[in-house]
């Protein structure tokens, strides 16, 4: 008994409240007649889809520079990524590779550049973080519209200049993982490979924090001080974190977009980052600690929640509501975060 | 020398800014009467809310992106206003009154937020405008017609819940101030209750700085802690700024949408922050420091940009998409510029 009270003493209130949220939409789903196997696989495939995302908060925070608010910075990197595998004609799991490999290699770039802006402006990065993302996205959506592709299937058909607002990704790499060893039990569609390669990512970067640099980023985020005194290089503990995070959203986006089937450019970054600080704080993380338990249990709360809100509380109410619970919940989490006692937080 | 240097490195984003207005000014090639009279209906329009940022800024809580708070207000006022059918200046007025007692309460709230999260008031203060946004949506799209009384049939949803994307002010209360008194100087059209209005807030600030609120409010921006020991109520002093910042954006923002005609329900009050914001950085102010001068100025260089970014992009790139993703660009790097600064600074002085 004393041991379920010290369970649920640790858990947020916030976290709580959304997790029977999500039981009593899930007795409402009961009653209504809404599949639920298909609801359930549509949860799973969802968790898979924005699991390495919100992954990419993990370094970030335990270096002590909080939520990656700049996600659209490696974002943009993916999409590069993702365009050069497909203006080379790249199709299948080649096509997937490739344009990880790409995406790999630009996001260290840029990765380097933001997180020397970063430790120029200590203390300030989340909000530095947010500017950065909105200013590369607006600039980007420039490029989109000057950058040399010449692939007819992304460009404009009218005008044969500039890129389109989403391109498909079914003659290229689209659903590559989500069909990789997929199997059907009745209405339940498991997508082997997506969930596969969410785990792998998971692993890589639990090795990662066993490592002497992934500790050293512990340590710094921890104890600055100390760190210093154990001979650790804060500064370039912290230029890892945000290159490895960076990183993270790169591959993040080309794993989202296979499993959507589009690749979304122009102001669609934008809409990843505040879903993804959410899911992990969601997860039972604050914005000084967090672990892979936080993303995995996080991204499975929220988006089971989105997937399931809308099609029972479409029976209850009129009109989309979940688009506006999906604004409160996540930025009420956030809210909640941030305002938490410094001693926490 | 040493002072042309100084200067320089003060003035960096104005003057910077300057160039690139008149570079993309000649290049645009837009009739100067023309961009005259946008530039003079937009002072008037949007100077009152730019200067709604200057307390809590002097304050120490940066840029209050709080201010949407305010604007959200002022829209559910108007939306009042336009279903009780109250036209003309009375309707501004009840606007003003209604959105202000609205912004008092919505103001306490996020000076209290606010204070629980000292150090990064402004990352806060941005997620509180979208966590209202979504209560916003909440209840404008939900709730009115269903819960909440609403008699103008035209303005809502087909399902009688719910308001549309516009809300038109046409009729009720739009252009009622500035129909007041209208001075035509050739071609350009002059607003002069609205100018008068700002005028009136700008001695209303100057004059708050003097008293002893004022000095109370610029002690704890300058340090917390040695204003903590002088006796003075920081928690208290700190609400008190974000209450009046909230309120005047409140009233900003029905000068604002008299002036445009239409509200658009769920978009008018987003970008005003993001506008807001950056046309203060722009004339010069930085996180820590905002006159009204910087107010005045960067509404008229951003404004100037805004108004032929497109034209300019167009003539360059022969896309007029690309100058609209340029302004975009510039008003968000301009923030992140300034937040660089301050984050620099800010570490600088801790060293």
């Amino acid at each position: 008994m004393d041991k379920v009270f010290g369970w649920l003493k640790r858990i947020d209130v916030p976290t709580l409240i959304i997790f029977l949220f999500l039981i009593a939409l899930f007795v409402l789903a009961a009653f209504t007649n809404v599949s639920i196997p298909s609801l359930l696989s549509d949860s799973i495939r969802r968790i898979g889809m924005n699991g390495v995302l919100v992954l990419a908060m993990v370094p970030t925070i335990r270096v002590g520079t909080g939520p990656n608010f700049g996600l659209p910075v490696g974002i943009i990197g993916g999409l590069l990524g993702a365009l050069i595998s497909m203006q080379l004609g790249l199709t299948g799991f080649v096509g997937f590779w490739v344009a990880i490999l790409f995406a790999v290699l630009i996001c260290i770039g840029i990765g380097l550049g933001y997180g020397w802006l970063l430790e120029r402006v200590r203390g300030q990065e989340m909000m530095v973080g947010t500017y950065m993302g909105y200013s590369i996205v607006a600039f980007m959506s420039i490029m989109w519209l000057m950058l040399p592709f010449k692939n007819p299937d992304m460009i404009w058909a009218i005008g044969g200049k500039g890129l389109r607002y989403t391109l498909t990704l079914d003659k290229y790499f689209g659903h590559v993982l989500n069909n990789f060893l997929k199997f059907r039990i009745g209405g339940f569609e498991f997508p082997t490979g997506l969930l596969l390669f969410f785990a792998g990512a998971c692993f890589l970067v639990h090795l990662f924090f066993k490592t002497r640099m992934g500790l050293a980023i512990d340590l710094v985020g921890q104890n600055e001080r100390y760190a210093i005194s154990s001979g650790v290089n804060p500064s370039r503990a912290r230029l890892v974190a945000v290159v490895m995070s960076n990183v993270l959203a790169g591959v993040g986006i080309i794993v989202y977009a296979q499993s959507y089937g589009f690749l979304q450019l122009y102001q669609a970054p934008l809409f990843m980052t505040f879903p993804a600080v959410a899911s992990i704080l969601i997860g039972g993380a604050s914005i000084r600690r967090a672990n892979i338990r936080n993303v995995v249990v996080g991204t499975a709360v929220f988006q089971t929640l989105l997937t399931i809100a809308l099609p029972v509380l479409s029976q209850v109410t009129r009109g989309d509501i979940t688009e506006v619970m999906r604004l409160i919940v996540s930025n009420g989490m956030i809210l909640y975060a941030l305002t938490r006692a410094p001693r926490e937080a | 020398m040493e002072k042309l240097k100084k200067f320089l490195i003060s003035y960096a984003v104005p003057i910077a800014f300057s160039i690139l207005c008149v570079s993309a000014v000649l290049i645009a090639k837009i009739p100067p009467i023309f961009l005259i009279s946008e530039i003079v209906r937009r002072l008037s329009r949007n100077t009152f809310l730019v200067l709604s940022l200057i307390i809590p800024i002097i304050g120490g809580l940066g840029l209050n992106f709080g201010i949407v708070l305010g604007a959200m207000a002022a829209q559910a006022a108007l939306f009042f206003v336009v279903d009780w059918k109250i036209k003309g200046l009375l309707g501004i007025l009840i606007a003003c009154l209604m959105a202000s007692a609205i912004s008092i309460v919505l103001g306490w709230l996020a000076g209290l937020t606010l204070n629980r999260a000292k150090g990064r008031e402004m990352i806060t203060s941005m997620i509180l405008g979208f966590f209202a946004n979504g209560i916003y949506q909440l209840i404008f799209l939900f709730f009115i017609g269903s819960l909440i009384p609403f008699r103008t049939k035209q303005f809502l949803l087909p399902e009688g819940v719910g308001l549309r994307n516009t809300v038109d002010l046409y009729g009720t209360v739009a252009s009622a101030l500035n129909r007041v008194w209208t001075i035509r100087i050739g071609m350009v059209n002059v607003f002069v209750l609205p100018l008068l209005i700002v005028a009136a807030l700008c001695l209303f600030i100057t004059f708050l700085f003097k008293t002893k609120l004022g000095q109370d409010i610029r002690a704890v921006g300058q340090d917390m802690h040695i204003a903590e020991v002088a006796g003075i109520n920081v928690n208290k002093v700190r609400i008190i700024a974000v209450i009046m910042s909230t309120v005047l954006a409140g009233i900003g923002q029905v000068i604002y949408l008299q002036d445009i005609g239409t509200i658009n329900t769920y978009n008018s009050h987003e970008q005003i922050g993001l506008f807001s914001i950056a046309a203060l950085l722009v004339g010069g102010a930085t996180t820590r420091k905002a006159t009204i001068w910087n107010a005045i100025l960067g509404v008229v260089l951003f404004h100037t940009l805004f108004v032929v970014a497109p034209s300019a992009g167009n003539r360059l790139f022969g896309q007029p998409q690309v100058g609209e993703f340029f302004r975009e660009f510039l008003a968000y790097a301009v923030i992140a510029f300034a937040l660089a600064m301050h984050g620099w600074r800010t570490k600088k002085i801790l060293m």
